[in-house]
């Protein structure tokens, strides 16, 4: 194991799911689904993973009778997946030298 | 869950945060179109100026216009209609090449960055447009092409963060014009055909070759 390769980050949606809540203030359930092309359940058990390392905060609310669900990014959350990306940068590089 | 190979992870990452926060479907043959509608719509204008200052006079000089009593006289309406419906034909054909292209790019035509790309356009655009027709109001034509410029220009600016780069260069050129005109009030017209005209053609031909060129046939 790569030191800095983080182990919450190893499914692609993941990954995906973390490079679109860092460089926005907050994304809808919906927006989310449709940009990374997953189902609802798939998302919702990646969510589940990351919400449990608090890397990522939930937001629910109604907006008129229908469930509207949002995330953010923590702090945490934006740090681990900066450490991830400096990671895979350096295993990359390491690659190109053998 | 396939074991990760990181270049192909990095890369789709970089689309991932590039789609989420940026509008890229916007098309370059919606600027070629919009500046040849406002070099159409120039042209009626300066046909319409020539018509009511005589013959004899430059066609250039509208904001030598004398505007006295009434200030709804036939030739402000007239050009106020023309220019709307050079925003109207702009704006539709822009909205057709941008969706014809969203299809091909996959990206929703009114997803989150395409909302946010159409206020923070909107809100200045809107403004300079109320300011605009307070210059008429007031009587001071000759002011307006410029400030059509200059608003567009910020408008663009604050826009351009939310698509493709050219925009932002397109935004500074407009604005430089723009402040140009406004000194050189004679010109208006002249200026505005450069603004709207030339400057769409010829940023919007400059996405096209970069953005589009190669994918026209997917």
């Amino acid at each position: 194991m790569i030191e800095g390769l983080h182990k919450a980050f190893e499914s692609r949606v993941r990954l995906g799911i973390m490079a679109v809540l860092t460089v926005n203030d907050e994304v809808e359930h919906g927006t989310l689904k449709e940009l990374l092309s997953v189902t609802d359940g798939n998302l919702a058990s990646h969510m589940a993973a990351l919400t449990a390392l608090k890397y990522v905060l939930v937001r629910k609310r109604f907006i008129g009778n229908r469930p509207n669900t949002a995330y953010k990014a923590t702090a945490a959350g934006t740090k681990a997946f900066k450490d991830h990306l400096d990671a895979m940068g350096r295993l990359l590089k390491k690659d190109l030298r053998q | 869950m396939d074991h990760n190979d990181p270049r192909s992870d990095l890369a789709h990452i970089r689309s991932l945060m590039e789609r989420s926060t940026r509008f890229i479907s916007l098309s370059g043959l919606s600027g070629v179109f919009a500046g040849g509608v406002a070099l159409v719509g120039a042209w009626v204008a300066q046909h319409h100026v020539a018509g009511h200052l005589g013959s004899g006079a430059d066609a250039l000089t509208y904001g030598a216009v004398r505007y006295e009593v009434s200030k709804a006289d036939s030739l402000t309406i007239t050009l106020l209609f023309d220019a709307m419906s050079v925003l109207a034909v702009a704006l539709l054909g822009a909205f057709w090449f941008t969706w014809r292209r969203s299809k091909r790019l996959e990206q929703g035509l009114w997803d989150a960055s395409a909302k946010r790309l159409t206020w923070n356009l909107l809100i200045p655009l809107a403004a300079g447009g109320m300011v605009c027709l307070s210059l008429m109001y007031h009587g001071l034509p000759g002011l307006v092409a410029p400030a059509t410029l200059v608003f567009y220009g910020l408008a663009l600016l604050n826009a351009s963060k939310y698509t493709l780069d050219e925009i932002r260069w397109l935004a500074l050129s407009e604005l430089v014009l723009g402040v140009i005109a406004s000194f050189w009030i004679g010109a208006g017209l002249m200026f505005w055909a450069l603004g709207f005209g030339v400057l769409h053609i010829v940023y919007g031909g400059l996405m096209w070759v970069r953005h589009e060129r190669d994918q026209t046939n997917v």
